[in-house]
């Protein structure tokens, strides 16, 4: 086993630093941001076309004559200032206007605006009463001129999220983990197939073989590719986190995960480690297998429909945590990493995530040694039955 | 007895094989191969291309399993258990092309133990020892193709290895390379260190190898030294005599074959002496009478059959246009 770490190392230490301090490397990084600089550009496209359609709301429960008034000085204000910075309001009859929030009810309010004009009131979560007093005291303000000569001072009662609307947070906060994980998942596994291809055109490949066990080159490799990854995730989750800085109160908040945020981001970066480590070990069997580029594109397509396919069925089940089809996408290892972290989302548990890398780990290790003998079976060897097809190989006496 | 030069002694066999089979689909790659390497020696396996020679040494090295047979290598059947004391240089020479020559040797070395601090240390040195100082901080893909053999050469001794294997190390080398190679392999030998290598050139094998083995179609025909291979045959008499017939001509073997006043035979099992006494009675007029050994290429096409022999020269020839 010391061996096998010290080889690996070697061979992992080789890796990233060639890959760390080439050009390429600098390229790389740069990758996802054309794509994110589109994907930006659009959604601001979308974003505006999403005030436009759908601008916040906010339930006004006043008497008759403060509410006309109310609704008037919000379509003059909207006029000076545009349709997107003043809030919509809707008149509504409500003895407990709180219950106007609740997940039970219409829930496209924001908060409730009740009270009277005179001594008005804002019923909100702490961050809509926060973003929404600042235009909704204008709006007071200007629907009782000349009638008050002091500017209006709403209170304030927040009010906590509703146990459904948290449900429903995590439920959001876990897809986007998934969506992210296979993202970036299938974006950084496949670097681990053009890695072994480029070492078998140098010829390398021999020498390795020769000198140190194939799992250990297996092993070094895709370690030395995960801390690449990781490395480029650090890069790109630093831009993310100045251009969300950057972008203040312009980026949507994701629900609170069950097991906390600094938990989930930990959870995350060790499923990500085990999805990567696990598409990168079949990949690299797949690379042992092929000898040319085009083979491997060849072979590693259906590997990459079929994590999409585990990511759907991972995906699938996030709302059916318990029943025997998130049991199985727990289970099945190339699945299970979306899984869990759909779990760490939702429930608080920690020790099956303890259980779960465990497990994934073990398969990890499985498909390296499986890789390592199809790669000593089907490609060092001489003589005509070198070209034989890959079916042949797989079954093929050991 | 010879010795390392970390003081270890050179005793017993290096490697030992005993029906090795590697059957790739239906073709028998190997065929029950036998082999013992005595440690400190120069061991040649001899045989054209297709041979069985490079996946013979890949098993010999644990790099594929044979599918029969046993090998047991430095006292181990599990080779890789010994890697760090095994040098070994593949026919397909591959380097990264963007590692610096010295970081090269350098890497070899750590796969096989060596610490990378020590490994460049060594690789710096063992570039100016061989005149390719000036090369040690360039990229390998800078280098030209023979420079690029030295550094991968060099690679495979950076950590003094008892067991250097080379497949066709001669190979792609000019003549002046490859005699550096020559005194390289020697000097290695007289270290203790046991070298084996394939070839197909006769000649290589011929100047350096104490023993060989002549290998064709996966079947090792001969194992043992150059000269028991060049005692399979009789030797050779040439005889060129004044008189073009007469009794005399009763006294020559009957696979004497004439080319005007010349006559080649094998020497018959009695001897010369009797053959001259008759030749000498029958006036025949002896004008000249030579007796050669056989050649190594000789014992080839008589171990190995005349295709494969006719086969191992066109490649040397090609590989000779080639250089």
């Amino acid at each position: 086993m010391r061996e096998l770490l010290r080889a690996s190392w070697v061979i992992a230490r080789r890796d990233f630093a060639a890959i760390i301090f080439s050009k390429a490397f600098f390229f790389f990084l740069l990758g996802p941001v054309f794509p994110l600089a589109i994907g930006v550009a659009a959604g601001s496209i979308g974003g505006q076309v999403a005030r436009d359609i759908d601008r916040p709301s906010f339930a006004l429960v006043m008497a008759a004559s403060d509410s006309e008034a109310a609704l008037a000085a919000r379509t003059a204000l909207a006029e000076q200032l545009g349709e997107g910075r003043v809030p919509m309001l809707v008149a509504m009859q409500s003895d407990a206007p709180e219950q106007l929030l609740a997940a039970t009810q219409d829930t496209r309010f924001l908060g409730v605006l009740t009270g009277s004009l005179a001594d008005p009131q804002l019923i909100g979560t702490a961050g809509e009463i926060e973003r929404w007093q600042g235009p909704l005291e204008l709006l007071v303000e200007r629907a009782r001129k000349g009638e008050a000569a002091a500017p209006a001072r709403l209170a304030t009662r927040a009010v906590a999220q509703s146990s459904g609307s948290q449900e429903q947070g995590r439920l959001v906060t876990a897809q986007v983990g998934q969506a992210l994980l296979v993202l970036l998942t299938m974006l950084l596994a496949g670097m681990v197939l053009s890695n072994l291809v480029e070492e078998k055109t140098n010829k390398i490949i021999e020498i390795l073989a020769a000198a140190v066990p194939i799992d250990s080159i297996f092993l070094g490799k895709l370690f030395a590719m995960l801390a690449m990854a990781l490395i480029g995730i650090a890069c790109w989750a630093g831009l993310a986190l100045i251009a969300i800085t950057l972008a203040g109160n312009g980026v949507p908040d994701l629900p609170a995960p069950a097991t906390g945020w600094p938990m989930f981001l930990a959870l995350g970066v060790a499923y990500f480690a085990m999805a990567y480590l696990l598409l990168g070990s079949l990949f690299l069997g797949i690379g042992a297998m092929a000898t040319t580029v085009r083979e491997v594109q060849t072979l590693s397509m259906p590997a990459t429909m079929g994590q999409l396919l585990f990511f759907f069925l991972a995906s699938f089940s996030v709302t059916r945590l318990g029943e025997p089809i998130e049991l199985f996408a727990v289970a099945f290892p190339f699945s299970s990493p979306f899984a869990m972290l759909a779990r760490a989302a939702q429930e608080d548990v920690l020790w099956q995530h303890l259980l779960a890398l465990g497990w994934q780990a073990a398969w990890v290790l499985l498909l390296i040694r499986f890789g390592a003998r199809l790669f000593r079976r089907n490609v060092l060897k001489s003589g005509g039955g070198a070209k034989r097809g890959l079916i042949a190989g797989l079954m093929a006496k050991p | 007895m010879r010795t390392l030069a970390r003081g270890q002694a050179v005793t017993g066999n290096a490697i030992e094989a005993r029906g090795l089979v590697k059957i790739f689909g239906r073709q028998r790659a190997v065929d029950g191969v036998d082999l013992t390497v005595p440690a400190g020696s120069i061991f040649g396996i001899l045989g054209p291309n297709g041979a069985g020679k490079t996946t013979t040494l890949r098993m010999l090295l644990g790099i594929v399993d044979p599918d029969e047979g046993t090998r047991t290598l430095l006292g181990t059947d599990h080779p890789l258990d010994v890697a760090k004391r095994v040098g070994y240089l593949p026919e397909e020479r591959g380097l990264y092309p963007s590692m610096k020559a010295y970081d090269a040797i350098a890497f070899m070395g750590a796969l096989r133990g060596l610490p990378l601090a020590e490994g460049r240390k060594r690789g710096r040195a063992m570039l100016e020892e061989h005149g390719l100082g000036k090369a040690a901080d360039k990229e390998v893909r800078t280098l030209s193709k023979g420079m690029a053999q030295t550094v991968q050469l060099l690679g495979t001794l950076v950590h003094e290895p008892e067991l250097i294997v080379l497949d066709e190390p001669f190979s792609g080398l000019d003549a002046l390379n490859q005699a550096k190679l020559e005194r390289l392999i020697r000097a290695q030998a007289d270290r203790g260190v046991t070298v084996i290598f394939s070839t197909h050139v006769i000649a290589h094998a011929e100047r350096l190898c104490e023993r060989i083995a002549i290998i064709a179609g996966g079947k090792v025909p001969f194992t043992g030294s150059v000269s028991e291979a060049r005692d399979r045959l009789r030797p050779q008499v040439r005889l060129e005599t004044r008189s073009l017939d007469g009794p005399w001509r009763g006294a020559l073997p009957a696979d004497a074959a004439p080319e005007g006043h010349f006559w080649h035979f094998t020497l018959p099992e009695t001897g010369v002496e009797p053959l001259l006494r008759a030749l000498i009675e029958g006036e025949a007029g002896i004008q000249s009478l030579s007796i050669e050994r056989p050649g190594l290429h000789d014992a080839f096409v008589a171990i190995a059959g005349a295709d494969a022999a006719r086969q191992l020269e066109e490649e040397a020839r090609q590989e000779t246009a080639d250089a």
